[in-house]
């Protein structure tokens, strides 16, 4: 059973004769345990897929499945127990008036967590934070921290997938390398199926085993790290984005 | 004033804010010089790196203060100039180009408009004239259909035209040295390297000195002749970018090692390990 | 180090240990913030004053508010102990003053609870729901604010009679509408955020999410602008005294004070006008404070 299977996917905004197409006919699988990497430029829908299927997006068609559950209008308790994510921006995907003890309680309450205070310093640890930063509110932590806080509230349910949307395209280069080590890290431990955004090559390279590239809503070709790795595109449109990318001078 | 002289010739900088819970130097006794070549300055959010580029322009409102030892554009002592001079310095000498075209430019006033009011600020031209003037520079930025442009407002263009726009507006008056704030970070990466050779051949056929500003290491290296890198507020390495692969210092090393490479795959990407130390040691000098 | 000393050092953590802690250091430092401006000080310190006053009153009168001496009319300010003069009934202007803050201050508190907890659910679930409630809500609003305040008052002391309690309820009615605005303005911004994202992707439906994520952000919005309405409420309490709708003589409202003391303004001053110096003052001082408090409360984080 796969994790997530997207059919025929079709996501609008506006009505009438403003109508954007920001997802045009995608269809993609992503296997149970797997790290599926999503790529392209501004305005290639690769956002707006995940949001898509974690309930975000309201007008939509198409078909979705995830761990076997179809997906409808409205998503369920159990799909939010098995679905999680991760937002781009540090400095607004935390509650400004709530400290880390009430966001990470909350959640837990939420999916019925007995032991709160218990799993609160395992979630910290395993997020690479002391129990010092527990009551500390987000103007107190910095962009790293605070996505690692918003990490772990995505773990706080112990999902299966995690849906990950450019995690850290905002964040300094050297911190960005820490929480790149720490999602490795969780999928091992934990083994989670992750799906992640970026339009930063590099990083998709180093998380992913598949990676799918989109542009203008559209799926362009789905392609393995390794072939990626070697320049190997069928699509020229890859081939373009594969050679603008910085490489590294070492 | 001959043409050997820096175009910048800066010697212990320091940029202080006064906060209520003391002073806070973003900049600390920072010293270089540029000439007409291309300088990048590398460093991370709290670095000092756009303090440094702002200080150039002289851009700080109190409570910041600038304190210098030297501080000359072309030789000109800018700590030293009345506010009408420095206005004229300020994109006839000297020009600024930031990061989203979508906040530095104005919204409410027409591309046109803000070209020629940007040439107009510091020659005196007629209206006709200035619109020749804005078409073809508009025309170097290789931006097709320029007339239909002059007439779009900021929001009508996207990012990277908006960003080409920019620059066209920062380089009519002519200044001798551009200082280019994360030109590209807002840019998708197909177009950044557009606008980055654009800059280039400009900054070229024109022999300004141009101080490209970014936290991406590689990005300059690729584009610079020479690299500062900062932290702390202080300088810790500079070197030619042919030489960077060779570089010595730690945290050179460490930023260049944390950033994930799409050909060469790691397990696990370096953590910068910060030493206390190295905030402490003086500023590495990069005057030439 | 001493007792106040480590306290304050308790709260100025950065690393609080608990719930408690965290709370208590962000209400200090919010404290400190507010304590930096001279000017919100000056009117939390008038405004402290005139509160203790109207407390005190009975205190602190030298005279009887009511008490008539038609001897003793249109006194000097300092004339035969009367510390503001009398006036045109002879009655002690100062000792009025005292009681006539009871009465401003009553019309305050009694608006406060109304008109901003009305505003601000109506306007937290126009803005979260979104839809037909939000065009039925708003119209509703939009009706409420077309009413000109003292018309309204006018209104309904013809149908109800004249007294404080209708003046307080014609300022309630008037005074919602904008409080809903800003709370569902508040709300389309907020309810696009990452956090409320993330937390309805946790399970959290509308009830917990408007009352528990989105009341808090607004909160401070409408503190704002309570404190700043505050003169304006005053001041409409005084237009209605001062026609005749409020507080009814010989009731010591300052409006109605003011009122009185119009015939008399060319000869005895003082009738009108330190009444008019109360009215200005606590207005004053709310406006202050309210600068003051957006200082505060305005989450504008220095990142």
């Amino acid at each position: 059973m796969s994790a997530l299977e997207i059919e025929n996917l079709d996501v609008w905004f506006g009505t009438g004769a403003e109508r954007t197409r920001a997802v045009r006919d995608v269809s993609l699988s992503v296997a149970t345990g797997e790290s599926f990497g999503l790529v392209g430029e501004s305005g290639s829908g690769k956002s707006t897929i995940l949001r898509a299927v974690a309930g975000l997006v309201p007008t939509w068609s198409g078909r979705m499945t995830v761990a076997g559950e179809t997906l409808g209008k409205t998503r369920s308790k159990a799909f939010y127990s098995k679905v999680q994510m991760v937002f781009q921006d540090p400095y607004g995907s935390l509650h400004p008036r709530q400290t880390v003890d009430r966001v990470l309680s909350e959640a837990m309450q939420l999916h019925g967590v007995r032991d709160i205070d218990a799993r609160m310093g395992r979630l910290l640890d395993d997020v690479g934070l002391g129990a010092g930063f527990r009551f500390r509110f987000p103007h107190q932590l910095s962009g790293g921290q605070r996505q690692r806080v918003a990490i772990a509230r995505a773990l706080a349910c112990k999902p299966q997938i995690l849906l990950l949307d450019e995690p850290t395209s905002a964040l300094d280069v050297s911190v960005q390398a820490e929480i790149l080590n720490l999602l490795v890290d969780l999928r091992r431990e934990h083994g989670l199926t992750y799906v992640m955004v970026s339009h930063d090559l590099g990083i998709v390279g180093h998380l992913s085993e598949r990676i799918a590239v989109m542009k203008e809503g559209a799926l362009v070709e789905v392609l393995g790290v390794d072939e990626m790795r070697r320049l190997e595109a069928q699509s020229p449109y890859t081939r373009h984005l594969l050679e603008s990318s910085i490489r590294s001078i070492r | 004033m001959t043409d050997d002289a820096p175009l910048l010739d800066v010697e212990n900088l320091w940029v202080r804010f006064r906060t209520r819970t003391g002073m806070f130097d973003a900049v600390r006794g920072l010293s270089f010089t540029l000439g007409r070549e291309r300088l990048g300055i590398v460093g991370e959010s709290g670095s000092g790196k756009s303090m440094t580029g702002r200080a150039m322009l002289r851009l700080i409102r109190p409570p910041g203060m600038i304190e210098a030892d030297r501080l000359e554009v072309h030789g000109e002592d800018i700590l030293a100039l009345p506010e009408k001079r420095m206005r004229a310095l300020r994109g006839g000498r000297i020009s600024m180009i930031m990061q989203d075209p979508k906040f530095s430019l104005n919204p409410v006033m027409t591309v046109g408009q803000q070209l020629i009011e940007a040439l107009r600020a510091h020659e005196r031209v007629s209206p006709s004239v200035a619109r020749e003037r804005a078409l073809a520079t508009l025309d170097e930025v290789a931006i097709r259909e320029p007339e239909r442009v002059l007439g779009l407002y900021p929001h009508e263009v996207s990012g990277g035209m908006g960003q080409r726009i920019m620059i066209a507006m920062m380089l009519l008056p002519d200044p001798e040295i551009l200082v280019a704030d994360e030109p590209t970070s807002a840019l998708d990466v197909s177009v950044q390297l557009q606008v980055l050779e654009i800059i280039d051949k400009l900054v070229r056929d024109r022999g300004m000195g141009l101080m490209f500003i970014s936290h991406d290491l590689n990005l300059v290296a690729r584009f610079c002749d020479r690299i500062m890198i900062m932290y702390a507020g202080r300088i810790v390495e500079t070197c030619k970018a042919s030489d960077l692969a060779r570089a010595r210092h730690p945290y050179t090393l460490g930023l260049l090692n944390s950033v994930p490479d799409l050909e060469h795959p790691r397990d696990r990407l370096e953590v910068l390990q910060r030493d206390p130390a190295w905030r402490e040691a003086p500023s590495v000098s990069a005057r030439t | 180090m001493s007792t106040l000393q480590s306290v304050r050092h308790w709260l100025l953590t950065e690393e609080p240990t608990s719930r408690r802690q965290a709370r208590l250091a962000a209400w200090y430092k919010a404290w400190l913030t507010l304590r930096g401006n001279t000017l919100a000080m000056l009117g939390l310190a008038v405004l402290i004053f005139l509160i203790l006053a109207a407390i005190f009153a009975p205190l602190l009168a030298t005279h009887d508010p009511f008490a008539q001496d038609l001897g003793a009319r249109l006194l000097e300010p300092g004339e035969d102990g009367h510390i503001f003069g009398t006036d045109s009934l002879g009655r002690d202007i100062y000792s009025r003053l005292l009681y006539g803050a009871r009465i401003s201050l009553y019309i305050v508190a009694l608006v406060v609870m109304v008109a901003p907890l009305v505003g601000l659910i109506m306007g937290t679930v126009a803005g979260y729901a979104g839809g037909w409630l939000d065009v039925v809500l708003m119209r509703i609003t939009d009706i409420f604010l077309a009413f000109p305040r003292l018309i309204l008052a006018l209104a309904f002391v013809a149908a109800l009679g004249a007294g404080i309690e209708n003046a307080v309820l014609a300022i309630s009615l008037t005074a919602w509408p904008p409080y809903a605005r800003i709370a569902r303005a508040e709300t389309l911004t907020i309810r696009n955020s990452d956090y409320i994202h993330a937390i309805r992707l946790q399970g959290a439906g509308p009830l917990r999410i408007v009352t528990r994520h989105i009341w808090p952000l607004c909160i401070s919005s409408l503190v704002i602008r309570v404190t700043l309405d505050m003169a304006g409420i005053i001041l409409t309490a005084a237009g209605l005294g001062f026609l005749g709708l409020g507080a009814q003589p010989p009731s010591p409202e300052w409006g109605a004070m003011i009122s009185e003391g119009r015939q008399y303004i060319l000869d005895s001053w003082w009738v009108a006008t330190i009444p008019g110096l109360a009215i200005f003052s606590i207005s004053l001082a709310f406006n202050l404070l309210g600068d003051g408090l957006r200082d505060m409360l305005d989450p504008k984080e220095d990142t």
